[in-house]
């Protein structure tokens, strides 16, 4: 699969200790792939062209600093160069002076408008605000009802209205519905009205006549284009054209808890030169999370995302299970199988193994996990669960009982073979044994008697 | 006849040998690109360049830009470009229109060589299984392959397996009534399997041609999610054999590199035998499928042209070709 820049970087590099300075010559396989890397990552080739002009002109006559690699040396330049442009600060949510506050929501079909209005709803009622919502989509069949399900799954008001379905909806039904939904919030002292569209195609010129009709209705304080992350090259025509007719005031990014790098942030934050607001990152109504351009600027590299895993860490992982969990092992009696099932399924809900190991760097003490990323068997762990679960609660904790017959048994009953459940049980017992020492008093103290590099 | 321009033979091949004589090629060409290291892309087009005089540096740009502007990649770009190379090595490419002309035809080559599946002999109905990650136009497309197919005389019942999204129910309903066709249902949140079970019943019994199933938009590094397709697989296969005959990935033609990945999961989890690109009316070419061809063989059978539900039409590789350089 992809390989690490900084990996390829490194090789590109390697003849270059020693040289004084960066120079045209030997920067430019660097740059070529640095462009591979962010075409693969989707961002614009007219954006890609002009980052690595910038990149180049940066990075020339640079000195090789002998603190860092001249791999190092130029990742840093491009990570610097891509925060840069998609802006250091979080942006901020504008709310008007006078309430309500409306929020028009806009973008192409299936970008994830309706769910990010809901989700949008909850954060600011999480922050103390009454929003209510209204659907002027009066054409995606049941696109309304949608939303209306979605409100009472957050529990926020919605202005649902009425439509005549004798007549055939139109631009017109929408200016109503919208004019109406303003009177409802102010009517209920609701300071937000979130607004949400209809998908279009940016060249579809009834329908975005209709958007620039609704923005000068209700005057919006922000207008959101909202952006699927897995879109590719033409984010930056469809962002251009709704910038250019609605003048955008920030931009949501959504399904980024798929695997795309989302080279879209980058094409779309560059042609509209609006801030990237929030990031889409689940399902549920509470994923969607401030945008912090540092993170994706690894993912666009394919460098890992650290503070990701971390932080999805720490929501998914139940703390006390864990905690239990250490104490268990590194005491004498070790960990059971049961509690190693439970361990496993606590990684689990973080996601897919190969997810997790994709968020990782692919150097220092992660070198080579992420080869083992592509090679590895999501089907194992469930196996090895099924194996666990086919046991008796008392093989469970006492797995020196599993003997032959009780092996083939479990076999079975788990639909694999007696030599997966050998394998597990040689796995097992020396996971134990290698967190057993962990704990013993002899191993802090050998650790403690050697010398760290470094210090 | 296209394809005897390309120098294959003609008659059906079984698809083993040729994809390993793919496969080798492809390693040779990647064993070429790491000894070349320093050619990039621009450079090998050069080779080309010093070919025809009158095919200048822009000219190769300019497809460069083409073909990686419309989602293909810079594999596949690279790949199309170095076949066109060896091409060029063997006869005169007089200038930029034949040079362009060549690149269609790769890209024609390409997207023929996935397989076409014979029409599937089925007893009893003919199921096909919708899938795909979130908003690409699934429960659209439901309603709009109904249509097309009772276009054709054939009876159609619909299977609302999305019972995850808000009033999913409620628009595959809709599309339903549109063309006058009965939509299989449970209550939001609901077990998908539950609801494709009595709708195999339902069209077991009533000798129904096409049962057409609606699922959840996931994304496809969601184990959990992925496993349940798989359950809903099989419990097709349980009840009508052979069943899931087709499984579509439904493709947003604006999706960038990540399609491969789509491809390769929703394969793996629910064996996807063809994809159906949609939102082909925007400006996006949706040329990722052609990246997708090329790597797994995965065919295109639709392609979704507007909101309307005559909006859905067979895929053309000619066409498609061709609007890649329009």
């Amino acid at each position: 699969m992809f390989e690490n820049l900084q990996e390829k970087l490194q090789r590109a590099f390697k003849n270059l200790r020693g040289q004084g300075t960066l120079t045209e010559e030997n920067i430019g396989e660097a740059l070529r792939e640095i462009r591979l890397a962010l075409l693969e990552s989707d961002v614009n080739l007219g954006v890609v062209k002009h980052l690595i002009e910038q990149i180049q002109a940066k990075a020339l006559g640079q000195e090789v600093l002998t603190s860092l690699s001249p791999g190092e040396q130029v990742v840093k330049i491009v990570r610097d160069e891509l925060v840069n442009i998609l802006g250091k600060d979080t942006a901020k949510f504008k709310f008007a002076s006078q309430p309500p506050t409306v929020v028009l929501m806009a973008g192409l079909q299936g970008s994830g408008k309706t769910t990010t209005s809901g989700k949008l709803a909850h954060w600011l009622k999480a922050g103390g605000h009454r929003p209510m919502l209204v659907s002027v989509d009066v054409y995606r069949p049941a696109a309304r009802e949608q939303l209306k399900v979605v409100a009472q799954q957050v529990g926020a008001r919605i202005y649902e209205g009425a439509l005549d379905s004798s007549v055939q909806a139109n631009s017109a039904t929408v200016e109503r519905l919208a004019k109406e939904a303003r009177r409802e919030a102010a009517n209920y002292g609701c300071d937000v009205l979130i607004v949400d569209t209809a998908g279009r195609l940016h060249i579809d010129d009834d329908l975005m006549d209709e958007m620039q009709s609704l923005k000068k209705l209700l005057n919006p304080q922000e207008i959101l284009f909202v952006a699927d992350a897995m879109t590719g090259q033409d984010a930056v025509r469809s962002a251009d054209e709704f910038h250019k007719k609605l003048t955008l005031t920030g931009v949501v990014l959504t399904k980024l808890d798929g695997d795309a790098r989302g080279g879209a942030a980058l094409s779309i934050r560059q042609v509209t030169g609006q801030p990237i607001k929030f990031i889409g990152v689940g399902e549920k109504f509470d994923a969607l999370e401030p945008f912090h351009p540092d993170r994706i600027v690894s993912r666009l590299l394919g460098m890992g995302d650290i503070a990701s895993l971390l932080e999805r860490a720490d929501e998914k992982i139940d703390k006390k299970k864990a905690a239990e969990f250490a104490s268990k092992a590194l005491a004498g009696d070790g960990f059971s199988l049961e509690d190693f099932r439970e361990q496993l399924r606590q990684v689990r809900k973080m996601g897919s193994f190969s997810s997790i190991l994709g968020m990782l760097p692919s150097v220092g003490p992660f070198a080579g996990l992420q080869k083992a990323k592509d090679s590895f068997d999501e089907k194992q762990l469930v196996h090895v669960e099924a194996i666990i679960g086919s046991m008796t609660n008392k093989e469970r904790r006492h797995h020196e009982l599993i003997n032959g017959s009780r092996r083939k048994r479990i076999a079975k009953g788990s639909g694999t073979s007696v030599q997966e459940v050998n394998n597990l049980l040689k796995q097992y017992v020396q996971m134990r044994k290698m967190f057993k020492d962990f704990g013993k008093p002899s191993f802090a103290r050998r650790m403690a008697g050697m010398k760290l590099p470094g210090r | 006849m296209l394809r005897n321009l390309f120098g294959k033979s003609s008659e059906p091949k079984p698809a083993a040998p040729e994809a390993t004589a793919a496969k080798l090629g492809f390693f040779d060409r990647m064993k070429q690109a790491v000894t070349r290291t320093r050619e990039n892309l621009s450079e090998r087009i050069e080779a080309v360049v010093s070919i025809g005089k009158e095919i200048d540096r822009s000219t190769l740009d300019e497809l460069e830009a083409t073909l990686i502007g419309a989602d293909l990649g810079t594999t596949t770009t690279h790949e199309i470009l170095e076949k066109l190379r060896l091409r060029a090595d063997r006869r005169q490419i007089k200038d930029a229109d034949e040079l362009k002309q060549l690149l269609r035809a790769e890209v024609l080559g390409i997207l023929q060589s996935a397989n076409q599946k014979p029409p599937a002999e089925t007893e009893g109905p003919e199921v096909i299984l919708m899938v795909g990650v979130n908003g690409t136009g699934k429960t659209t497309t439901v309603g709009k392959l109904a249509h097309l197919l009772q276009g054709q005389g054939k009876s159609v019942v619909l299977c609302a397996a999305d019972t995850f999204r808000a009033a999913a129910i409620d628009q595959l309903l809709v599309w339903g009534e549109r063309s006058g066709v009965e939509v299989v249902k449970t209550k939001p949140g609901g077990d998908p399997a539950a609801v494709l079970f009595d709708a195999l019943e339902s069209a077991k019994t009533k000798h129904t041609d096409y049962v057409l199933v609606d699922t959840a938009g996931r994304l496809h590094n969601k184990v959990g999610l992925m496993a349940e397709l798989d359950k809903i697989r099989r419990t097709a296969g349980r009840l009508v054999p052979g069943a899931p005959h087709e499984v579509l990935l439904v493709m947003d033609a604006t999706t960038g590199q990540n399609g491969l990945q789509q491809a390769r999961q929703f394969t793996e989890s629910a064996g996807v035998t063809g994809i159906v690109l949609t939102k082909l009316d925007g400006t996006a070419k949706g040329g990722v499928i052609v990246a997708i061809a090329r790597e797994m063989g995965l065919p295109v059978r639709f392609v979704g042209v507007g909101e309307k539900i005559g909006d859905l039409l067979p895929f053309d590789a000619q066409a498609f070709a061709e609007s890649l350089f329009s």
